[in-house]
């Protein structure tokens, strides 16, 4: 149980940061979404990791239960993810149509510019 | 006292969406609510001020939970000066958007610099670390729309970048509250502070990791090395009244570094100790010199200006990885002075820029009809950037040097502040020569075919309308900046003296801990 859980949250963040480091924007926007997975998991276990325990207490008797606070703190950041996520998409969208490539970084930006202005004047 | 703590986030949510949905097609309604909800958070933020004044630190209970479980507002001297900051900036930043028409080159200008001013709020009043990561995000997408405002290939790839860094930022933060919460149990600051405290110092290993994770979060905002390259493309293509106002984003990044890392990673926590400091403070050094550097070497005046932002980063940080009260006084005294001297010179930067035929090329171009005013408001508001008498900018950088005496980092300190400080006036005074001063010498040359701005333009195109003199209305909020900028140095000593007695209240956290986690304490509701 635990190695699944620490691997899984490891191998996310690996390719998440591979895919990042990419530089483009459909791999970048991938690999935020798998990096948002890999913190929505590490989150989860951040309670400890318990199975069949329900996130409430039960006060007739002493039995397990998992952490609700970590489950709460997960959800807030899967509904912030997925709302940046969309954003990012638009923002991408919008880069991409007016540069006409999908590349993050900006430089060769000037020279493109001034090569722009030559085939202009 | 009661409910005004949270009037700073509630009055700017409720009105963004009123302006999104009901006033989208006036701008002029737009312009009016926004302006008007501006001047009334000014004005609470300031009656919050006053409040405080006497050392009380005041506590808001959201849904009256008891503090370790439910989620606090603290008001203390610290939120409320921040607080007033904003309003503040935000009062300048929005009389220039309408002034120079930013606001309508794009849509929902108003309604999204409502929700930034609601996350800059709520992060600078939040008494929770995970509240904390929730009001950054909410002023980060508010900021993600504010950066692509107005549209333009350029300003659409930098607003991609930014993006992406703050994403990345953003996850790194869930890692570092995650690992937080598994080492202490807790995200309320208050309580974090006493179980940082408590815990074995053989244990410790994961809380350190979380100190240093939480830190180079709060780094990411502040545009310290290693992590600051998204500040100069993201400052110099946004539009210039949001790069403006992002001078406080970068504050966010310091004020949480000063809140969290002195409450809860304080320099007498066993857990981490002087850790913080040892590694903020060549951090804040190498920023330093990366922006003075940067100021030397820009081609372009916006870039510039952005550098000249990093390099008052890295000499803000210096001063808060003292760790010391009377460090802290002086870091904030210093936050408040380059904050608006960086509105002032971006504000004035846009002025001068849209009315140049070669936007911000730092090249001489004929002089512009109103050259003596821009030409002395660039004057003052470079001294205060660089941190010459008579403006804030010298005091703010004499406390640093004063505070940073006697600590082990005062060699590397006080090298990269004077040796900085030396290049960003060489670097603004050279700026200033050729935008200004050469200009005349191009008029004399080229009076021979006439002064008329057309000759400039070459033969090619029909000769261009001479730009429109900008009005004193346009000028006015950046003449407040500086203005401001000369105020804090008049009143450097009341100034000071709030600053001391906050920095007091922030490092006897003693009084926080206890207003937080304490039922029936000072707190109401």
């Amino acid at each position: 149980m635990e190695l699944v859980v620490a691997s899984s949250v490891g191998v996310l963040t690996a390719g998440g940061v591979y895919l990042i480091l990419r530089l483009r924007a459909f791999p970048v926007i991938l690999g935020l979404a798998l990096l948002s997975y890999a913190v929505n998991v590490f989150l989860f276990a951040t309670g400890r990791l318990a199975i069949n325990a329900p996130p409430v207490l039960n006060k007739y008797a002493d039995v397990a239960y998992s952490d609700p606070l970590p489950q709460a703190l997960v959800l807030t950041a899967i509904v912030i993810s997925f709302g940046m996520t969309a954003v990012l998409v638009m923002v991408a969208l919008g880069a991409y149509l007016e540069a006409d490539h999908d590349r993050i970084d900006m430089t060769g930006n000037e020279e493109a510019e001034a090569a722009e202005k030559e085939s202009g004047s | 006292m009661s409910h005004w703590i949270i009037a700073p986030v509630i009055l700017p949510a409720l009105l963004a969406p009123i302006i999104a949905f009901v006033m989208r097609h006036d701008i002029t309604l737009a312009r009016a609510a926004s302006l008007a909800g501006t001047i009334a958070l000014a004005a609470i933020s300031i009656g919050l001020m006053a409040s405080v004044s006497a050392g009380d630190t005041f506590v808001y209970r959201l849904g009256d939970w008891p503090a370790p479980y439910g989620i606090v507002l603290v008001l203390d001297q610290l939120s409320a000066l921040m607080l007033v900051l904003t309003s503040v900036l935000a009062l300048i930043v929005v009389l220039h958007a309408a002034a120079s028409g930013w606001d309508g080159r794009g849509r929902h200008f108003h309604a999204l610099f409502q929700f930034q001013l609601m996350g800059i709020c709520g992060a600078f009043l939040t008494g929770d670390a995970f509240n904390l990561f929730v009001f950054f995000e909410v002023l980060l997408i508010a900021s993600y729309g504010l950066m692509i405002h107005g549209g333009g290939r350029a300003r659409l790839q930098a607003g991609l970048q930014y993006v992406v860094m703050n994403l990345a930022g953003s996850t790194l933060f869930l890692f570092a509250l995650g690992t937080l919460y598994a080492s202490t149990g807790t995200l309320n600051i208050a309580d974090l502070a006493v179980k940082i405290r408590e815990l074995p110092v053989e244990e410790t290993a994961l809380a350190r990791v979380a100190a240093i994770l939480l830190m180079v979060v709060f780094l990411i905002k502040a545009a310290i090395f290693p992590v600051h390259f998204w500040l100069p493309g993201t400052y110099s293509n946004a539009p210039a009244p949001v790069a403006a106002l992002f001078a406080i984003m970068t504050k966010v990044g310091a004020y949480a570094i000063i809140r969290i890392h002195t409450i809860v990673f304080g320099p007498d926590v066993a857990a981490t100790g002087g850790l913080i400091g040892d590694w903020l403070m060549p951090a804040a050094a190498v920023t330093l010199a990366i922006g003075a550097l940067g100021v030397l070497g820009a081609r372009r005046l916006k870039p510039m200006i952005s550098f000249a932002v990093v390099g008052s980063m890295g000499t803000l940080m210096l001063a808060v990885s003292a760790f010391t009260p009377q460090a802290t006084t002086a870091a904030l005294y210093y936050a408040l002075h380059s904050t608006f001297a960086a509105a002032a010179l971006f504000l004035l930067a846009d002025l001068v820029i849209s009315r140049r035929p070669d936007g911000d090329a730092l090249s001489t171009q004929p002089p512009l009809s109103q050259n003596g005013l821009f030409a002395a408001l660039f004057f003052a508001a470079a001294i205060g950037m660089a941190g010459m008498p008579p403006l804030s900018g010298f005091l703010g950088k004499l406390i640093i040097l004063d505070a940073l005496r006697g600590t082990p980092g005062m060699t590397v300190g006080w090298a990269t502040i004077l040796i900085g400080s030396l290049l960003i006036i060489v670097g603004f005074a050279r700026a200033g020569s050729t935008l200004f001063w050469k200009s005349t010498a191009v008029l004399t040359r080229s009076e021979g075919d006439g002064p008329d701005y057309a000759a400039s333009q070459g033969d090619e195109g029909p000769p261009q309308e001479p730009p429109a003199q900008a009005t004193a209305f346009q000028v006015a909020p950046t003449m407040s900046a500086i203005a401001i900028l000369a105020l804090l140095s008049v009143f450097a000593g009341p100034v000071t003296g709030y600053l001391d007695m906050a920095a007091e209240q922030l490092h006897d956290s003693s009084g926080y801990v206890n207003a937080v986690l304490q039922p029936g304490g000072e707190g109401e509701q």
